[in-house]
């Protein structure tokens, strides 16, 4: 059981109110993903969540009871620190046991409970090795084996794969959700990156300036981003926003068109530009394009087999079916 | 110092430096050893000029069946046990006080760090004269305020006192050093051992005491090395009676109090070979906990 409730939390470090009164339902077995730019407070969230941060205002309850002021190892909850947090003067055995000592189960217990999560992270050639031996990858299973050995409510990750490199984060990613699937307990992830947001969550929960700006699962914030902060942050290249008189020709302060709904085309379209920087990626090219009718050049996506040079004249045609529209507030007008 | 020629110009550069350091030792030592095999007594005639009369371990013997050389080998362990003891836990007391965020916590800190800014010889007379005096020592008003008979500090509990005043000299120095490792302790680890069900006392236990090991071998090493050569508090409080006579102040009681050079100098083997004994011993810890 993990089902994580706040109500009307807050978060005020001295004058500064880093988090307003917010509202958020994490649901038992969920895979909630806290995504944002740097400095929103997803950090501070979790760890008012894991009690390691007291509240300024508001009640979190977890299962049902409520936890505003239970201290954070009486909350069920295990953390995996960005820096994963391992204790260098342990082995990797003793660093995994921990908790389960702190807990003070039997000895016989606690070798079964190791050798199980030891078992399902790869870690068994590693038992007897201090941190320090491990490469990163290694640590952060470590790190994970330590959170899964206590069975707990939930787990929470702060940007656990931000130390990694590129090809390690994509098997990390793939490893965590694999958890996910297999313990089916709930699950809060923190990250900044927009494609391990939408890769991993079953819940993504967008933040901005500590306000949530839009929670839903990835599909329902590609597809109807509720306003033009999430528009811009959800999806990778990023939506081109555009405002002026074209955008008033829909009826709204601004319209947004991601770069796969755009047509290109070298004879005929909707708005003439010239082609800037090309970026190739074998399989898509992204073209950055400026048109006459935007301060702003656009970023649109073609097949990785068309070929257009720099400086070439295209037209651009948006899909009328994947257009976004937005008031001036920035609010999404359906 | 990665390649081949970088290493050998590091050994080029350093080596006026370590010829002199080496003479600086050898002499003193060739000296010490060449004297402890003669009979030199400076009062009685002996001198460099006149030769010296060669006399093999007698001095040796001696000092060593003298009725003063075990209770001076015992005084020194138990002031350098005392002292280190008390040093290290008080030392990570206060650097886990220090490192809590308080009020006006640069002024403290520099007050903790005052004491080892006061030289031996002046923080012994201060002790000696304003806390530990029987008659008008701060401690005897204390004591009498509480009705009680005032204590004689320094000759009837002479090394407490002697621990007391040495720590009260040394405990900056390991406070400083224990305070600078418990700020590079990592706070996540902290907060990961909280979230792991680790109360306050075992966090200490299990997290912070295992990152100052290495802190606190190597307060051990700094403080025994010096220790080891106390001289002026005893000098200036008790003039090495009342059984604070420890191996250096034995040493210098041979020399200049009964003009023995000879002896005195087979008790300075005698102290080197005790430090080397210590040096090995700790540098044995420390290694194991310096490549950890
Ligand atoms: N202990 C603190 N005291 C004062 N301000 C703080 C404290 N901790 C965080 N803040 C402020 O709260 C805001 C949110 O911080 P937080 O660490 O939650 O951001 P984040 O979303 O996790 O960012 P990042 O992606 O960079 O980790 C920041 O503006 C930060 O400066
Ligand atoms: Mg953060």
């Amino acid at each position: 059981m993990g089902r994580i409730v706040l109500d009307q939390v807050s978060k005020s470090f001295g004058e500064v109110e880093v988090i307003p009164p917010l509202d958020l339902t994490i649901e038992d077995g969920e895979f909630t993903v806290f995504v944002g730019p740097s400095g929103c407070g997803k950090s501070t969230l979790l760890r008012l969540i894991a009690g390691l941060e007291d509240s300024s205002g508001g009640h979190i309850r977890i299962d049902g009871a409520d936890a505003t002021n239970v201290p954070p190892a009486k909350r069920g909850l295990a953390m995996v620190f960005q820096s994963y947090a391992l204790y260098p003067h342990m082995s990797v055995r003793k660093n995994i046991a921990f908790p389960l000592r702190m807990a003070k189960l039997d000895q016989v217990e606690i070798d079964r409970r190791v050798d199980g999560a030891a078992a399902v992270l790869n870690l068994g050639d590693y038992l007897d090795r201090r941190p320090g031996q491990l490469s990163g990858g290694q640590r952060q299973r470590v790190a994970i084996g330590r959170a899964i050995v206590r069975e707990p409510a939930a787990f929470l990750f702060d940007e656990p794969l931000s130390n990694l490199d590129a090809a390690l984060r994509v098997g990390m990613r793939l490893e965590i959700s694999e958890l996910h699937k297999r313990l089916q307990t709930t699950m809060v992830y923190v990250t900044h990156d927009q494609v391990e947001a939408m890769t991993m969550a079953d819940k993504i929960v967008v933040l901005h300036a500590g306000r949530v700006e839009q929670v839903g699962s990835p599909l329902e914030l590609y597809r109807a981003p509720r306003n033009t902060f999430v528009a811009g942050f959800i999806g990778s290249p990023k939506m081109n926003l555009l405002e002026g008189p074209e955008a008033a020709k829909h009826n709204a302060r601004t319209i947004g068109t991601r770069p796969e709904h755009i047509a290109i085309s070298e004879t005929d379209g909707e708005w003439a530009g010239t082609v800037g920087v090309s970026e190739h990626l074998g399989s898509d090219t992204f073209f950055h394009v400026k048109c006459d009718a935007f301060p702003e050049p656009l970023t649109v996506r073609a097949s990785g087999e068309m070929t257009v040079g720099y400086g070439a004249k295209v037209f651009l045609t948006p899909d009328p079916a994947h257009l976004h529209r937005f008031d001036e507030q920035g609010l999404r007008l359906e | 110092m990665a390649t081949q020629h970088s290493r050998s110009a590091a050994r080029l550069m350093m080596a006026p430096a370590v010829i002199l350091l080496l003479g600086w030792m050898l002499v003193p030592l060739t000296m010490t050893l060449f004297f402890s095999f003669k009979k030199y007594l400076p009062l009685r005639g002996d001198s460099m000029a006149n030769g010296l009369e060669w006399v093999g371990f007698d001095n040796y013997v001696r000092f060593v069946s003298s009725s003063s050389f075990w209770p001076s080998i015992q005084a020194t362990l138990i002031i350098v046990g005392g002292v280190l003891a008390i040093t290290i836990v008080l030392g990570v007391l206060l650097a886990i006080l220090l490192d809590q965020p308080m009020w006006g916590q640069g002024i403290v800190r520099i007050l903790v760090i005052a004491p080892f800014f006061v030289m031996p010889t002046v923080s012994a007379l201060v002790w000696k004269n304003m806390f530990m005096d029987p008659v008008n020592g701060l401690l005897a008003h204390l004591w009498r305020a509480f009705g009680a008979e005032p204590v004689q500090w320094l000759s009837q509990a002479s090394l407490p006192s002697l621990i007391m005043i040495v720590s009260w000299q040394w405990l900056p120095f390991a406070t400083l050093i224990l305070l600078t490792a418990i700020q590079s302790l990592d706070s996540e680890q902290l907060e990961a051992a909280e979230m792991d069900g680790a109360p306050v006392l075992k966090r200490f236990w299990f997290i912070v005491l295992p990152h100052l090991s290495r802190a606190i071998t190597i307060v051990i090493l700094i403080q025994t090395i010096f220790l080891l050569a106390l001289f002026a508090e005893i000098f200036v409080t008790t003039g090495g009676a009342f059984g604070t006579k420890t191996l250096s102040y034995l040493i210098f009681q041979r020399v200049l109090e009964s003009q023995n050079v000879g002896l005195g100098s087979a008790g300075g083997v005698y102290a080197i070979i005790l430090a080397n004994i210590v040096a090995i011993f700790l540098m044995r810890i420390v290694g194991k906990n310096l490549d950890a």
